[in-house]
C-alpha cells in the first residue's frame, strides 16, 4: 500500500491528545516534561474526566503547564502545590486533583507541604519530575543532584560533605501511612513511557478509592542543564541517574 | 514480509530535533532532515517505506509532533 | 430578637465563619488567636455545614490552603497573629495578584521578631502597605469591639468576593481575648457548585465544554501584559478608596481636638475623651473602621478645623504617617504609642493631649 492509502483516518492508531492546547511546548527539545503532561492528559481524555479535573502547576520549568493543558489549572508559588491541592481536594472531593512538581520545588523548598499532604493521606496525585538540576534558573544544583554531577553553583561537582547527599524523596513518602501508591518512572524509551502511563493512569484512578496519596516520580533528562545533547542525555540517565534512583513500584496497594 | 503496515506523519514545524525518535524505531524508517525548520531544527523525517506502525517514535516524542496510521495487509 | 451569646472576640470570629457560610478554615496555632482553631474544631462545622477544618503543618502551608481553595471560588479563610503572618505574606501576594477572594485574620501581638504574646497594632503598615512582595493592597478592616469581630467576618468575605481581593481583619490580642456580648445572625447556607460556577465564572471549577479553561496565576512573563494586570489592580484599589471608605466619629462638631485611633486604642480614646471634656477640653475622635482604603477625606476635613491631632496606637507611629497625608499639613499632628504589649491608659492619652498639642 502507498503512504497516501494508509494515512486515513480510518488507520490511525496514535496522535496527539485532543487536551494539549495548541501552544508549543516551551521545553527544551528532547526534555521529558512534554512527554509527562502528554500522558497526564491522555489519562484524563482516557478517563473522560476533563471537566472534573483541576491541575496545581509549580515553579520551575513547568511553571507554564498551564498553557499547555487544556484542563483548569492554578499556579502555586514555589513548593506549595500539595498545600494548594490539599484545599482543592477536600473542597471539592469529587474532582481529580493532581500536582506538577520539579524537584526542587517538592524536595527543597516545599519538603514540608509534600511530606505533610503525603502523611495526611490527602486523596489526590502528585507527578514528580526529578532530573537531578533547577532547569528554569539555569541549572544550579537540586536536593536531587546526584554526589560529583557538575551544576553552576557546585562547579566541581557535588561535594556530599560539604552539600549534604541527594534526597531520595520518593523512598522517604513511601515509609508514610498517607501515601497509598509510590512508584518511580522514566520517560525516554517507548517501553518506559507505556509503563509511566500505567502508573500515572493508576495514579489517577486511585482517586476513586479515597486512600490517600498516589505518588508519581519520573526521572527525566535536562539535557540543557546537564549539557548533552538530548539522547546522550537519555543514555546519561540510564547509567547515572536510575543507579541512584531505581526505576519501579515503590509502595504497591495491597489489595 | 511484515503482517502490518504502517505510516507516520510529522508535524515538521513543532519538532525540534531532539532525535529521540530515531533511536527507538526498530525499523530505522525515521531521519533528521538537512534541511530546518521555521525555528531552526533539524526535523525528523521517514525516509523508508519500512514503517509497522508500532508507535514508539509518537509515544517517546516529547512534543507529540507524530502521528501514527497502521494497516493490516 | 436576634441569638446572644456572651464570646471572646477570637471566638467570635469562628462562629460567624461557620455562620456566614464558609467553605473552609486553615490554620496553624500561635497566641493570641489559637482559639479560632480550637472553637472551629470543636463546633465540628463539617459535620453540620459541610465547612471543611484544617491545622496546617504551617502558616506557609494553611495560607497557600487558602489560594487553594479560593482559586475554587470557594470562601476560605486563615488567621494567624504577627509572625505567622508575616510568614503568610507570599501567599497573600499572590493570593492578591491571582486576583482571588480569601479572608485573613491578624490578631497583632508586639513584634518585631518573636515579640511578645501581648496586644500591638505594630503590624499597621504590613497589613496596608503591602507586607508580601508587589503591588497590591488588602482590603482592611480595624474591629474595636467582639462584636465587629463578629461582623466583619461576613464583611470581609463580602468585599473579597465583590473586589476578587483579599481582606484582612486586623486586630490585637485586647479584642482577640476579651469576653462581649454577641448578636449573632442566622445561618447562611454555603454556596452550591451551581452558585460558585454562576457567581463565580473565573474559578477552577472543572472545565466544561461549554467555556475555556480556567487557569489562576499570578505570573506574567509578557511585561505589557503584566503593567495592564497590575494597572487593573490599581484601578481596583482606587475605586475601594471612592466606595468603601468606613469610619466612624464621636464629639468631632465642636472639637477643637481630635483623636485618631483604630482598633482597641480607639476604645481607650473614648475614655479619654470623656475625661477631657469633664475638664473642658473639646476633644473627639475619628475611627477608620478601613484602614484600607484610608478615611483620607473626613481628616482632612477635620484637620481644617481643628487646632490638633493625637494619633493613638499601640507602635512606634504608623497610621500617623496616613493622618499626615491626609491633613495635608493644615493641622499640628502628634503621635502617642506604647509598645512592646503595653495598652496606654485613658489618663496617659489625655495627658499626651494636653502635653503635645494642647501645651506643645
Amino acid at each position: 500500500m502507498t503512504r497516501e492509502e494508509i494515512i486515513k483516518e480510518e488507520n490511525l492508531v496514535y496522535k496527539k491528545t485532543a487536551l494539549f492546547t495548541d501552544k508549543a511546548l516551551s521545553y527544551c527539545p528532547g526534555c521529558g516534561h512534554g512527554t509527562v503532561h502528554r500522558l497526564i492528559l491522555e489519562t484524563i481524555e482516557e478517563m473522560g474526566i476533563q471537566a472534573s479535573t483541576i491541575g496545581v502547576a509549580p515553579v520551575g520549568c513547568a511553571v507554564l503547564a498551564y498553557e499547555f493543558m487544556d484542563i483548569d489549572m492554578m499556579q502555586a508559588a514555589h513548593g506549595r502545590a500539595p498545600a494548594l491541592a490539599t484545599a482543592v481536594k477536600r473542597l471539592n472531593p469529587d474532582q481529580y486533583v493532581f500536582t506538577y512538581q520539579g524537584d526542587g520545588d517538592l524536595a527543597a523548598i516545599g519538603t514540608a507541604e509534600t511530606i505533610h499532604a503525603c502523611n495526611r493521606g490527602e486523596n489526590f496525585t502528585i507527578i514528580f519530575i526529578n532530573n537531578g538540576i533547577y532547569g528554569m534558573t539555569g541549572g544550579q544544583m537540586a536536593p536531587t543532584t546526584l554526589p560529583n554531577m557538575k551544576a553552576s553553583t557546585c562547579p566541581y561537582g557535588r561535594d556530599t560533605a560539604m552539600m549534604g547527599n541527594p534526597l531520595k524523596m520518593t523512598e522517604l513518602v513511601a515509609q508514610l501511612p498517607g501515601t497509598y501508591y509510590v512508584t518511580r518512572q522514566s520517560v525516554h524509551t517507548a517501553g518506559a513511557v507505556r509503563k509511566c502511563k500505567k502508573a500515572i493512569r493508576k495514579a489517577f484512578e486511585n482517586q476513586k478509592l479515597d486512600k490517600g496519596v498516589s505518588f508519581v516520580e519520573v526521572v527525566s533528562n535536562c539535557n540543557s542543564g546537564w549539557k548533552m545533547t538530548p539522547v546522550q542525555s537519555n543514555k546519561w540517565m540510564e547509567e547515572n541517574m536510575f543507579p541512584y534512583y531505581p526505576l519501579g513500584d515503590i509502595k504497591v496497594p495491597q489489595v | 514480509m511484515a503482517k502490518v503496515q504502517g505510516a507516520i506523519v510529522i508535524n515538521i514545524e513543532r519538532c525540534k530535533g531532539c532525535e529521540v525518535c530515531v533511536g527507538v524505531c526498530p525499523e530505522s524508517v525515521i531521519a533528521m532532515s538537512k534541511a530546518v525548520n521555521g525555528k531552526g531544527y533539524h526535523y525528523a523525517e521517514p525516509i523508508n517505506e519500512n514503517c509497522t506502525g508500532c508507535t514508539n517514535c509518537a509515544v517517546v516524542c516529547p512534543d507529540g509532533v507524530i502521528t501514527v496510521y497502521r494497516v493490516k495487509i | 430578637m436576634k441569638e446572644l451569646r456572651l464570646m471572646k472576640g477570637n471566638e467570635a470570629v469562628a462562629e460567624a465563619a461557620i455562620r456566614a457560610g464558609a467553605d473552609g478554615y486553615f490554620g496553624y496555632p500561635i497566641t493570641p488567636q489559637s482559639e479560632i482553631l480550637e472553637y472551629l474544631m470543636a463546633q465540628k462545622p463539617y459535620e453540620t455545614t459541610g465547612m471543611v477544618v484544617l491545622q496546617a503543618e504551617s502558616e506557609v502551608a494553611a495560607i497557600n490552603m487558602v489560594y487553594g481553595g479560593a482559586s475554587c471560588g470557594k470562601k476560605v479563610m486563615t488567621s494567624s497573629s504577627s509572625p505567622g503572618i508575616s510568614l503568610k505574606m507570599e501567599g497573600i501576594s499572590y493570593i492578591a495578584g491571582a486576583e482571588l477572594p480569601a479572608l485573613i485574620v491578624n490578631v497583632v501581638r508586639g513584634g518585631p521578631g518573636l515579640g511578645t504574646i501581648q496586644p500591638s497594632q505594630s503590624d499597621y503598615f504590613q497589613a496596608t502597605k503591602g507586607g508580601g512582595h508587589g503591588d497590591y493592597r488588602l482590603i482592611v478592616l480595624a474591629p474595636s469591639s467582639v462584636q465587629e469581630m463578629y461582623d466583619f467576618v461576613k464583611l470581609g468575605f463580602d468585599l473579597s468576593f465583590k473586589y476578587r481581593n483579599p481582606a484582612m481583619i486586623l486586630t490585637d490580642g485586647v479584642i482577640g481575648q476579651m469576653m462581649e456580648k454577641v448578636e449573632l445572625d442566622d445561618q447562611i447556607p454555603r454556596s452550591t457548585r451551581e452558585e460558585i460556577i454562576k457567581a463565580c465564572p473565573w474559578a477552577t471549577t472543572g472545565k466544561t465544554p461549554d467555556r475555556e479553561r480556567n487557569i489562576i496565576t499570578s505570573l506574567d512573563l509578557d511585561s505589557s501584559k503584566q503593567e495592564k494586570h497590575v494597572l487593573k489592580l490599581g484601578a481596583k484599589y482606587d475605586k475601594m478608596e471612592a466606595e468603601e471608605v468606613r469610619y466612624e466619629t464621636f464629639g468631632c462638631d465642636d472639637a477643637e481636638y481630635i483623636f485618631v485611633a483604630f482598633g482597641s486604642s480607639a476604645r481607650i480614646c473614648q475614655k479619654s475623651m470623656e475625661m477631657g471634656r469633664a475638664k473642658g477640653i473639646k476633644v473627639g475622635l475619628l475611627r477608620p473602621i478601613t484602614l484600607f482604603p484610608f478615611p483620607k477625606k473626613p481628616i482632612k476635613e477635620l484637620a481644617k478645623k481643628v487646632k490638633g491631632m493625637l494619633v493613638v496606637e499601640m507602635n512606634l507611629g504608623q497610621m500617623i504617617e496616613d493622618v499626615q497625608l491626609a491633613a495635608e499639613c493644615k493641622t499640628k499632628i502628634e503621635h502617642y504609642g506604647r509598645t512592646g504589649g503595653i495598652i496606654p491608659t485613658p489618663e496617659g492619652i489625655l495627658n499626651a493631649l494636653e502635653k503635645q498639642i494642647i501645651g506643645g
